[in-house]
């Protein structure tokens, strides 16, 4: 029982850090239209900065300062390119993203070189938030923080990284502010009416140029603030901006492009996708024989029946693109634009 | 002339259309018979272009029926309810920009000469489709504009064509949204003249705000006002129709005007 | 629409001429008057294609080292890719992340045929392989493209790169079809020879590749003289419009879509007989990212755009990788600077540059071009100089800070160096923008009084 609540937390904070960077993409993507494939650069760019920073003042204000500098980026890539390729309609503004993350990777690599850095988290964080005690027949406990060794002696304990719930809570936590800018601030509304009548918005006076790079920058600096708590409760290396970037927009597309609301349960539904199955070791092969069907290796698409769940935990969110796109084209919560 | 006035072309029954919680089409009814010509005037808002969109697919109703020459074709695909013979025009021009005029024509009548997906014959060798593409531009007078790419025509030539597209496929009935908007008074009449010539024997439904043309063009005049048809009949009767002039003038009575 | 002078009558149908090797521009078209279309390209037709035919036979024998019979060879399968790919971003305005997937499962079907002919088990020549291979690409297109057809633009490109991500991840895991990360290799030489023909010799390879690449271009370039290949065009332009006029916007998107995995499925299966391997990487997101960055850099707007876009891709991935380290980050400042200034890519700026050579305004312009290339020159030195000095710092530490650099040693460590790449590219800098907007200036007239002479020409 401990082991799939952690599996479930464990899952929610992937979802929830999922939704700290999809949100940032779907700000970006429902404001101005341009869908930003170098977000995932931004989160790997955060991570580094962090880093950097972490070692000259320290953790905490390293959390402030790197979605800053990450954010400021973002601001500046739109002033200088984005905004030029405007005019020559969303394909072009695509490439121009696609590019920018070509070049991102590049210069982080030859800044910090291509191995892992060490970006460990502080003290505070360093250990477990709390621990859960599966003491055989009187049940589960929790204990806050690591539980003593005795107690893990004869029964089963399973640590929660301080780091996720830490995740958690600043997800948690932007979501609430992300919802109370939007409905309930001037800025929001002036972004919310520039979200589907820019010109409109302009004619009364706002100067929209200016509100898409603000909203830009705020998106890219969300996605380098999630790199830094993401950086520092995983890995940092090169590599970690491919690995969450496709997922992304599965994201995107399973919750339904241009709304938040899809945004926060696509990356719940994802990120649980990605992590819970990893506990199944059974494949169709031992369903099979469960239903008293005999399967061996000369049998029809062993190949495949073999296979375990873990096994296949990478392919489950494309799958789940994939169906979404057959009977649900517009995604979850999508509007109807395309 | 009886025979034909006995087909309904279009009919619209009782069409309900809702986006969200606002109801845009209260109940549209409305028939058209086969070779008329209909004017859909109505104040801003009063859902004109959004009662072309249910017709043409865009949308589906909420409710109520749409008939083409007697079939239901509410809820069809757009390309659909293309095939079974009705076209339309848009207010802004829609036309495929990278294009020349010659080619947009040649798209149009594709289908139209049973060319489907064909990917294995060439579009040089398609006589048919070449002839009647050169047809539908003389007509439109842009023969000279031949091969200058859609995006490079003048607003008047890219309206023109907007029409061409309409027209090229054979549809026997077509809608054409505000077909003159944006023209000069002299644009207008010319282009008036064109209107009646290429959609000589349709039954057409168009959506106009210059009266002169709703005049000089139509049999009768349909009027929208908040998704209700209040009035369907001849310009002279419309124009006496006091629900009509409250419409469009507003509460008059009340500011002590006569 | 111009004033007429004669009476509005009924339309007639224009009478149309056509002499057999093009003609003069005639009387302008009145109702009733004979038109004469000039159709240059009738000749220039044969000329083009015969010039493309010459080139493919006589590169080998003008570059004829074994490191340049790799090169065309890579060329050749590069070229069949960037044209399919082009198909859908360029004709079709779909811009998919995800292309490599259709090449890359026409290489290791191929693999797999190659493999089975060597066995005795198919009977088949090599110099078929490849059809198997476009026979796959077309299957998993049709399969996998009904699915990402359905919706168009950004969400498209999306769920390319969820599909290209589904296939690379199965990929690793059916080791017993794709080889786990060894991959699957194979021979292509598989007795008898016919006509001395065994495939064992690189330039044999070649001869097959140049035959496939040159029927590949030619059909390729046929479509999108077909009813559907100029539907693909509508729908790229409107596709809200194709709809009122009868066609299924889906239904076009997904035929080209499968065509053009058909073509992709040859690049791969050649690639397969090329290489003798197939592996993980060549259904990767890598690939996909290399065919859509190449292909519009080569332009995307012309149809021998993606021919260039081929040749630059074996260029860079080869040829400029051993060069230097930093290619990748060359390659995207580049990419970038071309989307954002010269979105027709290279093809575009030759075809802008004949259409001035054409009206005989080039020549003026080109001691302005000549200053831009050494200005930009300047600049790039500089820019460059710093970036190779970067980077071996970072990689190349061991070997210590000296490093060449086109010839000269610098001190990567040493101020004099860093100060004087600085140096060249602010004066390069300053110079280049300084040029530029004479430049552009030149450059704006010479198109304006292009326009008048066309309209000139157009309304005698």
């Amino acid at each position: 029982m401990d082991q799939v609540v952690v599996n479930l937390l464990n899952g929610l904070s992937a979802g929830l850090l999922l939704f700290m960077l999809s949100s940032g993409l779907t700000l970006i993507f429902s404001m101005m239209g341009v869908l930003n494939f170098a977000h995932a650069g931004f989160y790997m760019l955060g991570a580094y900065v962090g880093y950097q920073t972490s070692r000259i003042v320290g953790f905490w204000p390293a959390l402030l300062v790197a979605p800053l500098v990450v954010g400021f980026v973002g601001a500046v890539f739109e002033r200088a390119c984005l905004r030029r390729v405007h005019k020559f309609g969303h394909v072009p503004e695509l490439l121009v993203t696609f590019g920018l993350s070509y070049l991102i990777l590049e210069v982080v690599q030859v800044v910090w070189g291509r191995a892992p850095v060490a970006f460990d988290p502080p003290a505070v964080l360093a250990q477990p938030a709390f621990t859960l005690v599966q003491a055989g027949a009187t049940g589960l406990s929790l204990v806050l923080g690591r539980a003593d060794a005795g107690l893990c002696v004869h029964a089963a304990c399973t640590t929660f990284p301080a780091t996720r719930a830490f995740m958690m809570g600043v997800a948690l936590l932007m979501l609430l502010a992300l919802w109370l800018l939007l409905r309930h601030t001037r800025v929001g509304l002036v972004i919310q009416a520039a979200l589907t009548h820019p010109e409109m918005a302009e004619a009364l006076g706002h100067n929209v140029p200016r509100v898409f790079m603000l909203v830009f920058g705020a998106g890219c600096a969300l996605a380098g603030l999630a790199g830094v708590i993401g950086g520092t409760t995983f890995v940092t290396e090169p590599a970690m901006a491919a690995a969450v970037g496709s997922i992304l927009f599965v994201v995107v597309v399973v919750g339904g492009t241009g709304s938040l609301v899809g945004a926060f349960v696509g990356s719940l539904l994802i990120g649980l996708l990605q992590t819970v199955p990893l506990t199944v070791d059974k494949s169709l092969a031992n369903a099979a024989s469960a239903l008293g069907w005999t399967v061996s290796p000369d049998s029809v698409a062993w190949p495949l029946m073999k296979l375990t769940l873990a096994q296949v935990t990478p392919i489950l969110p494309y799958l789940l693109l994939v169906l979404i796109l057959i009977f649900r084209p517009r995604g979850l919560f999508g509007t109807r634009d395309d | 002339m009886s025979d034909i006035a006995d087909r309904v072309a279009l009919e619209l029954r009782d069409v309900r259309k809702r986006f969200g919680k606002t109801e845009i089409i209260r109940g549209a009814t409305l028939k058209v018979n086969a070779g008329e010509r209909v004017a859909l005037i109505g104040p801003n808002g009063a859902g004109k272009s959004t009662l072309f969109n249910l017709i043409s697919g865009r949308f589906a109703p909420s409710s109520g029926e749409i008939l083409l020459g007697g079939a239901r074709i509410d809820g069809l695909a757009p390309h659909r309810i293309n095939r079974r013979g009705l076209a339309r025009s848009f207010q802004v021009s829609n036309l495929f920009t990278h294009l020349s005029v010659f080619e947009n024509l040649r798209c149009a009548v594709l289908w139209s000469l049973g060319y489907r997906y064909a990917f294995w014959r060439f579009l040089a060798s398609l006589r048919d489709a070449n002839e009647r593409a050169e047809e539908v531009m003389a007509m439109l007078r842009l023969e000279r504009r031949r091969d200058v790419l859609a995006m490079n025509l003048t607003y008047a030539e890219q309206r023109a064509l907007e029409i061409g597209l309409t027209i090229a496929g054979g549809a026997d009935v077509l809608l054409l949204d505000e077909p003159t908007a944006g023209m000069s008074q002299s644009e207008t009449r010319r282009f008036l003249q064109l209107i009646r010539e290429v959609t000589a024997g349709k039954t057409l439904l168009t959506v106009e705000h210059d009266m002169g043309v709703v005049f000089g063009l139509a049999d009768r005049i349909a009027v929208l006002v908040y998704g209700e048809v209040i009035a369907f009949d001849t310009p002279e009767a419309v124009r006496a129709d006091p629900r009509v002039q409250e419409a469009y003038l507003g509460a008059v009575d009340a500011q002590g005007l006569a | 629409m111009t004033e007429r002078a004669e009476p509005d009558a009924a339309p007639g149908r224009p009478k149309q001429g056509r002499l057999p090797l093009g003609g003069v521009d005639g009387v302008p078209a009145g109702r009733g008057a004979v038109t004469y279309h000039f159709r240059p390209y009738n000749v220039g037709r044969w000329l083009t294609w015969g010039g493309y035919a010459l080139v493919l036979l006589l590169a080998p024998l003008v570059f004829s080292s074994s490191l340049s019979q790799t090169l065309l060879s890579q060329m050749g399968i590069a070229i069949i890719a960037c044209l399919s790919y082009n198909m859908l971003l360029g004709q079709g305005g779909m811009l998919s992340f995800g292309h490599a997937v259709y090449s890359g499962l026409g290489g290791f079907l191929a693999v797999h045929a190659l493999n089975k002919v060597g066995a005795g088990t198919l009977h088949l020549p090599v110099s078929l392989v490849p059809l198997v291979g476009g026979l796959a690409g077309l299957v998993f297109a049709a399969l996998l493209g009904f699915v990402t057809t359905r919706k168009s633009g950004t969400t498209f490109a999306m769920i390319t790169l969820g599909i290209g991500e589904l296939v690379y991840s199965m990929s690793l895991m059916l080791p017993e079809f794709f080889g786990g990360e060894a991959g699957i290799t194979s021979n292509r030489v598989v007795p008898p020879a016919v006509l001395g023909i065994s495939f064992g010799p690189q330039i044999q390879v070649y001869w097959l590749i140049a035959l496939y690449c040159f029927a590949c271009t030619a059909l390729m370039f046929a479509f999108t003289r077909t009813p559907l290949g100029r539907m693909l065009n509508a729908v790229r332009d409107n596709p809200e419009r194709v709809a009122f006029i009868g066609y299924d916007t889906q239904r076009v998107r997904w035929f080209a879509f499968m065509i053009a995995g058909l073509f992709a499925g040859i690049a791969g299966g050649l690639a397969g007989i090329n290489f003798e391997l197939a592996t993980a990487e060549v259904v990767g997101a890598q690939r996909s990212g290399a065919y859509l960055l190449f292909t519009f850099l080569g332009g995307s707007t012309a149809f021998f755009g993606p021919i260039i876009g081929g040749v630059l891709m074996v260029l860079a991935t080869v040829v400029l990788s051993e060069l230097t380290k930093a290619w990748l980050l060359y390659l995207g400042f580049a990419f970038v600077l071309m989307v954002m200034y010269a979105p027709a890519g290279v093809a575009g700026l030759v075809l802008a540059n004949l259409r001035l050579a054409a009206f005989g305004r080039l020549r003026a312009l080109l001691p302005g071009y000549l200053a831009l290339a050494l200005a930009g020159a300047l600049a790039f030195t500089g820019a460059s100089a710093m970036v190779e000095m970067l980077y071996h710092l970072q990689l190349n530490e061991a070997l210590g800070p000296v490093m060449k650099f086109g010839g000269v040693m610098l001190n990567a460590k040493g101020a004099a160096a860093w100060v004087g790449a600085a140096l060249l590219l602010a004066v390069g800098a300053t110079a280049f923008e300084a040029v530029r907007r004479r430049f552009r200036v030149r450059w704006d007239a010479a198109q304006a009084e292009i326009e008048r002479e066309l309209k000139r020409r157009e309304g005698t």
